[in-house]
């Protein structure tokens, strides 16, 4: 990459005033560092990234209302967490984790179990429990 | 504090700290030459691991080893510790501390408070210094900032400690003996010839031959899964590829950069040469984000968008391909 090529998009990196360090070549082809704060294709792919998420967290929702989703499975997907690493988190089987998921299994569960749960996930028990999936 | 730490910004937080962990020692050696002499290039495809719902690509080795190779090479001697009790691993932190010792730490992503929300995900391999304590706070050196930061004990802990692939375990690092005479040379050219050896590997998910797996696997991917995950898979390669801590390019341009610095220390003119090709690989990778990127914008429903982008992957392969076996070769030359 050319010195002068570096990209200078607008991305989330300059809303923030973070600027990243780039190695290119300046005319002789010598190596320097430069600073560049964004390149376009990597801010899309971040933002698709994190529009993955919130359709993800939609449909958590959505299967809330139904019935057929606990409340873990938003709270998990707002977290941008995935079963393997809420079951690091919560120092227990994927599989436990995922038995929680279903909302027979969730009205269940112990409060100790609960509040392990709310602590990962930085919310109320409340607001876990209560969680009915319109916001 | 009777010696003023100096912030050093890096492409890379793992040579970073490495190197400004040792710059602050009064070694000097950049971030390149840590990179190369820690054989950092490196590519792995792993179909069956799935990180943020898409299957996993790495152009790095695993986290931890690029810094053990360079102080292994270099002969360093550094301590390491990971840990089960975390009071422990916070008062070893502040005993540094007390002794005026940065220390290096491995920590996850997810919960750094001054990282833009957009980078913030459960990725655990990020590395960074702590090197001060006030009051209230934790002095940070994050070498991928422009600035030193602040953590509170508490944000401290929590990211010494994030759960998942990877986990960091409260890691902590720091260099207790530098030899006066350090070998230059010689560590360099072990670092080439395990990129080499890496990339050239005869494991069908690793180096070149990884890259012509994962082109092939591009070709089936919408076929088996639809445009909208196969966008998605290719959405995560560009974020393996270029995110912050790659220097772009998935790291080609500090190697680059790296082989370029090594040519006068071992009087080899050629390796500007091979230095300059590599840049050319580089951008190369660069078009390839470029392209993947139009993919998953437009959302194109053609099949050959899709061989278009093997196709390139598979050139690339071979590009690499030539270039390590000139590059084994001609290090094999050197005395």
């Amino acid at each position: 990459m050319k010195k002068d090529a570096v990209p200078q998009d607008e991305s989330s990196l300059s809303k923030k005033n973070i600027k990243e360090l780039c190695y290119a070549v300046d005319e002789a082809g010598n190596y320097t560092t430069v600073l560049s704060q964004g390149w376009k294709p990597k801010a899309l792919a971040m933002e698709l990234s994190l529009q993955d998420i919130q359709e993800r967290a939609e449909q958590a929702k959505e299967g809330i209302r139904n019935g057929t989703l606990s409340p873990i499975a938003y709270f998990m997907e707002i977290n941008k967490m995935d079963l393997n690493i809420l079951a690091g988190y919560m120092g227990m089987w994927r599989w436990r984790v995922k038995r929680h998921l279903k909302p027979r299994v969730f009205r269940k569960l112990s409060t100790r179990i609960l509040t392990k749960y709310a602590e990962v996930f930085q919310i109320s028990v409340t607001t876990l429990k209560n969680y009915t999936g319109e916001s | 504090m009777t010696q003023e730490f100096v912030h050093y910004q890096s492409a890379h937080c793992e040579n970073g700290v490495t190197s400004s962990l040792l710059r602050n020692q009064g070694l000097d050696i950049s971030e390149p030459m840590i990179f190369g002499i820690g054989s950092g290039l490196y590519f792995v495809f792993l179909p069956f691991i799935k990180v943020n719902h898409a299957p996993a690509v790495s152009f790095r080795p695993l986290s931890g080893l690029i810094f053990k190779r360079a102080v292994k090479r270099l002969n360093i001697q550094m301590k390491r510790k990971k840990y089960r009790s975390k009071k422990q691993a916070m008062a070893d932190l502040d005993l540094n501390i007390k002794k005026n010792i940065p220390s290096g730490l491995q920590v996850g992503v997810f919960h750094l408070s001054y990282f833009p929300d957009e980078y913030r995900f459960h990725f655990n391999a990020h590395n960074l210094i702590v090197y001060g304590k006030t009051e209230t706070h934790y002095l940070i050196s994050d070498p991928v900032m422009q600035y030193t930061t602040q953590l509170t004990p508490q944000e401290l802990e929590r990211v010494r400690f994030t759960k998942g692939t990877f986990a960091p375990r409260g890691q902590l690092y720091y260099p207790i003996h530098i030899p006066k005479e350090i070998d230059l040379k010689r560590a360099i050219v072990r670092g080439i010839k395990n990129t080499c050896r890496d990339m050239l590997a005869p494991v069908p998910i690793v180096g070149v031959n990884g890259m012509r797996f994962l082109s092939k696997k591009i070709r089936q991917w919408r076929k088996k899964n639809g445009n909208k995950k196969t966008n998605h898979y290719l959405d995560q390669i560009v974020r393996m590829q270029e995110e912050i801590g790659t220097g772009g390019g998935g790291f080609r341009f500090i190697y680059a950069a790296f082989l370029q610095e090594a040519s006068p220390i071992l009087n080899a003119p050629e390796l500007r040469e091979f230095s300059a090709e590599m840049t050319h690989i580089g951008d190369q990778w660069r078009d390839f984000a470029v392209n993947a990127s139009r993919v998953y914008k437009n959302r194109s429903q053609q099949d050959d968008v899709y061989n278009a982008l093997a196709d390139q992957l598979l050139d690339l392969s071979r590009k690499e391909e030539a270039f390590f076996k000139k590059l084994k070769k001609y290090i094999k030359t050197l005395p």
